[in-house]
Order: structure tokens, then sequence, then C-alpha cells
């Protein structure tokens, strides 16, 4: 297992170089001269030419890539053109108001989304499962910028008893107001992953249940609930657990068009803003910072995967 | 390519024992795959709503009822029902049905051309790897695992922010990010099939690569390949519709249900038609493309079923 942990990690390394040179590339790639674009057309040549040395874009591109990447993991992700100020700080504040959204959606997409599958697996073909499986279609078909838009409408404007924006009221602080605040975000971003956390439990519970060794407990006497609980729960949620951790990457990028519905303050609205305002480093610190928490999340995934499958040995 | 040939038993008695006889001339997969996703009522259903909305895309200059650019102050923000405007009109008077059956237009060419670029480049990445294995696929999957260290939506984002915003642009990216998928397809397929007797047979009497790849494996590979396509139209579909609303996509005042969409964030309040419509057209759309890949992948793959 020791083996197994240090070599995933290992591998990590090539994947994450490739991550920072995509996101470095990206400013590369832009069209026109960045400096040019981000100071706008009535720029001084000697404004342009200050800001390209600060940047050190005078530089060759390997040159500026290591700076870059020095700079990166030293914490010094540069300065946002717009905002003034260092991006790194303003990024990670933003990063936590993120981070409470997707806890918040995958914990409710994992608490509904789990006993749905078991339920429907026990009850195969019934009408409830019936029902549960289109839901589960239409869960995964609606867009969560709809689905958003949609629930501001009822829940804000019709029935008015929960907030549609933003993430705290102006002049609150306290939890409540935050919680109020998450409710309509958080669950329009579970849905999606609700719906297929229930499809994957479903299925792999109908394969578990096939088994021989429930076929066992039943004839040894056990009580149906005991069989489904000890025998069969257990082994079909292993592979769940990789599932709920692809979710993860899912609400990654859901949670971009969500914070822009309901202008929620997180990463995603940062990277966008960014973008369209040409500030490249915010855009290139958000997505540097959202590619390698995905990378990381994927990595304690299959670590978690490997720790709760006696099956699996990774020897070799 | 084994044929399935149904076997009955015929009349047995005591004196003759069970005689089995073909059932009736040997059919085709495809015949098969397509008789069973007859049988698919929620696919058949979802198939003839597509068909339909690509006939009225296909259709949009002769039947939208009014140009979906021209503004009409004067009658903005009309609710669905109005004289002379079925779906009522946007914030600038304009007519929300022709906007929707235009929009249509822009929303379905993305998806599926979208998705013909990805599997095209996908196919030939994949093949390669496949094929070639050593260095060449060791280098070709590197790649693939960087693109994919990334979440969809976020390297599609990032493409755009790379290349600019606009509807091509948009359109290359969610591409981009679908190449990696097929390509992964492919080569899987390529492995498990490189080493068969039926490709080596090939080679001994003197098929060349390229015949080899096109004719054998490629041929092959195709059912997963076109279930993978059938479920990630919709994807395309409504990724592109996400870009367009943060407004990295298509641009107003094009008729694009993500951009309709965003626009009438503003009048939620007065007119929330303006934004329900073109989702619920995407919800629709993007639903009836899961339905039938759904029922497409049981089709073709029966053991798959769940």
């Amino acid at each position: 297992m020791t083996r197994y942990v240090v070599q995933r990690v290992l591998s990590l390394i090539p994947v994450l170089i490739g991550v920072t040179l995509l996101v470095f590339l990206i400013m590369q790639l832009a069209p026109g001269d960045p400096v040019k674009i981000m100071l706008g057309p009535r720029a001084s040549e000697q404004a342009v030419n200050q800001l390209r040395r600060d940047m050190g874009l005078d530089q060759p591109i390997h040159i500026q890539y290591l700076r870059w990447l020095g700079g990166v993991l030293r914490g010094d992700w540069g300065r946002s053109i717009q905002l003034k100020r260092e991006v790194l700080p303003y990024l990670v504040g933003r990063f936590q108001n993120s981070a409470y959204l997707m806890v918040l959606a995958l914990s409710a997409a994992c608490l509904i989304g789990v006993p749905a599958g078991i339920i429907s697996a026990i009850r195969q073909y019934s009408l409830g499962d019936r029902v549960a499986m289109v839901l589960v279609l239409v869960g995964f078909s609606t867009p969560v910028f709809w689905l958003g838009i949609i629930l501001q409408i009822v829940f804000g404007l019709m029935l008015g008893i929960l907030p549609v924006s933003g993430i705290q009221s102006p002049g609150q602080t306290g939890t409540l107001d935050l919680i109020l605040h998450l409710i309509l975000p958080s669950v329009t971003l579970a849905t999606g992953p609700m719906a297929i956390i229930a499809r994957m439990t479903r299925s792999s519970m109908l394969e578990v249940i096939r088994q021989d060794y429930i076929r066992t407990a039943r004839a040894k006497g056990l009580r149906e609930r005991l069989v489904i609980s000890r025998h069969g729960v257990r082994n079909a949620l292993i592979p769940v657990v990789t599932v709920i951790g692809l979710q993860a990457g899912y609400l990654l990028g859901g949670d971009i068009l969500v914070e822009m519905v309901f202008s929620y303050p997180g990463i995603g609205l940062a990277m966008v803003t960014g973008i369209l305002a040409r500030d490249f480093p915010i855009v290139q610190g958000a997505i540097l910072m959202v590619a390698s928490s995905y990378v990381l999340v994927n990595l304690v995934t299959d670590l978690a995967y490997a720790y709760i499958d006696p099956r699996i040995h990774y020897g070799t | 390519m084994e044929r399935e040939i149904e076997l009955r038993p015929g009349k047995a008695s005591a004196a003759r024992p069970v005689e089995w006889k073909l059932a009736g001339r040997p059919r085709s997969l495809t015949y098969d795959a397509l008789r069973r996703l007859w049988r698919d009522r929620a696919a058949v259903v979802s198939a003839a709503f597509l068909v339909l909305m690509i006939i009225v895309s296909l259709l949009a200059p002769l039947i939208a009822p009014m140009d979906p650019t021209v503004t009409n102050l004067p009658k903005r923000l009309l609710p669905p029902g109005s004289p002379g405007h079925l779906l009522g009109t946007d914030e600038l008077g304009r007519d929300m049905l022709s906007r929707l059956i235009w929009g249509g237009r822009v929303s379905l060419f993305v998806g599926f051309i979208a998705v013909l670029i990805a599997m095209s480049a996908g196919v030939v990445v994949g093949l390669l790897a496949g094929y070639f294995g050593g260095w060449v696929d060791s280098v070709i999957m590197r790649l693939i695992d960087i693109l994919m260290a990334f979440p969809s939506l976020l390297l599609a984002i990032a493409v755009v922010a790379a290349l600019g915003p606009g509807l091509t642009n948009a359109m290359l990216a969610v591409s981009i990010v679908g190449i990696p998928y097929y390509a992964r397809i492919v080569r899987g397929s390529v492995l498990s099939l490189r080493n068969q007797e039926f490709v080596q047979a090939a080679r001994v009497i003197g098929a060349g690569d390229l015949r080899i790849i096109v004719y054998h494996i490629l041929a092959n590979s195709l059912a997963p390949l076109i279930v993978a396509a059938t479920l990630d139209v919709g994807w395309m579909i409504m990724a592109a519709a996400g870009l367009s609303f943060l407004g990295l996509g298509a641009q107003p005042p094009t008729a694009e249900w993500g951009v309709m969409l965003s626009a009438g964030r503003q009048q939620i309040r007065n007119a929330p038609h303006i934004s329900i419509l073109p989702g619920l057209m995407i919800f629709l759309v993007v639903l009836a493309l899961n339905f039938l890949g759904d029922g497409v992948r049981d089709a073709m793959d029966p053991r798959l079923r769940q």
C-alpha cells in the first residue's frame, strides 16, 4: 500500500507540470499583445513597456515560464490588473467561499443519491424505481444555470423565503444568514451529481445482490435487512466512492455557472469576470487553483478506493 | 463478426428427439440493434422529437414568423399568448418564438459539429496511440492525462480564455474537451483488437497498416463510439450554451439559447418567460438526447442494460 501511495503521488508531478504549462500558455496564446489588451487602447508606449518589463514579458518564452512557475511555487501569483492587489490571497478567500458551496452540494448529493439508488435497486422495476430513474435522467439533463434561475423565481420572487444572490445580506455577518444564502446555490449544484450518484449506486447494488454470497446470507436465514445492509450495501458502495470523487470534478465546473447565476463571490465568479476584463493574472491563478484541487481530489479518491477495497492489491 | 442465428426446437415426440431448426434468415447486427431500439418507447419518442427539432432548425428562415434580431421597443416584454407573438417578446420587443427557432439552429449545429470535431480528432489520436504503441502511445497518453486533469467545463473556459470569447471559439473549446474521451475509447478497442486472429490474418495476406486500421480495427470500434457520441451531443449543447450564458460564447444580439437565457435574467421579475423558455428548450433537447443515448447503448449491447 505504501508503495502504491508513493507511486501515485509521484505520478502527479508530470501532470501538475503539464497543468502549469497549459495555464501559462493561456496568456501566450491569447490573440494580440496581452499587455496592450490589459492596459487598453489608450495606454502610452511608456506604460506598455513598463508593464511588459514588470511582468517579464520581454524575456524568451522558456525563461518566462520558469520565472512564472518559480513565482507560483513561492506564493507570488502576480498582481491583478483590475483590482490592483495580490492574486493569491484574493483567490484563497474566494476559493473558501466556493468550498462551502461545493461541500454542502456534495453532501446533499450523497445523502439523497446513495439511499435513493439503494432503494431503487432493492425494488427493481417497481413504480418507485421507474420514477426515480426518469428523475435521474431529468436531473442530469437540466442545465444548472436554468435550474438556478427557476429556483430564484420560485423561492426568491414568488415565495420570498430565500435570498437569491450574494453570500451575506448587507450589514449581516451571522452564520444563519450565510447558510440561508447557501441553500439555493447548493441545491442547484447538487442536482447533477445526485442523479449520477443515484444511478451508479443502483447499478452497483443490482450487481451485488445477484452474487452468491448474498444468496448464502439469505440461505443461512439472515434477516433481509441485515443481508442488504451488512452484505449488500457495504460491497456496493466501493465503486460508488470513485463516482463521488469524479463528481467533485463536475462540481468544480458546475460551480462556475452556479456562482454566476447567484452572483456568489467564489472562485468561479472571479475567473469569469477576470476573463471578460482580460485580467490574465486572475484568470491564470483561478484556473490553476481549480485544476490543482481537481488533481488532488482525484488522488484522494484513488487512495480511498485502494484503502477501502481489501481485494485490491497494488504490489506491482 | 459473429452473426446471431436463433435456433428453435421443433416438435419433439417419443420416436424423434428434439430437432433444432433455423428460425429465419440470419440478420445483420445493425438490423437487430435497430429492432431493439424500435421497441424502446422513450428512445423512439426522443428520436422523433429530435428529428422534428432538426427539421424546424433547418427550415428556420421559412417558418420563423419574424426576423429574430428586429427590435420593436413599444412591444417589449409581452407575455406568451399575446396577439401576433405566440410566445411573447423579449426585453427589446423581439419575437420569442422566432428567436427560439433560430436559437435552436445555432445550438444544435454547435452540438453536432463539436461532437464531429472531437470524435474525428479523438479517433485519429486514439488509433495512432493504440496501433503503434511504444513512445507514440506514451507521449499521446501523457498529453491526454494533462487534458483530463482539468474538470471539463474548466478546460473549455481555459480554451476560451486563451482564444477569446465568441461562438466559434466556444465550439472549438467544447470539442477540445471531448477529444481525450474518444481517444481513450478508440485506444482501448484497438488494444483489444490488435492481436486478434482476424487482424493477424489480414496482415498475413499482405494488408497494409492503413487498410488494417480502417477496415478491421476502426470498423469494429464503431459501436462504443456511436454510443458515446449520442450521449455527448447533449453535453456539448449544454456546455456551449453555458459558455454563452457566461458571456464567453455566442454574443448578443445572436439568437442563441444560452445568450437569450442570460439576457432574460435582468427581467425575471416582470417577464420570467424570457429566460425560462430558452432553458426549457435546452433541457428538452438534452433530455431527448440522453433517452436516445441510453436506448442506443442498450440496443447495441444488450449486456449493458441495467
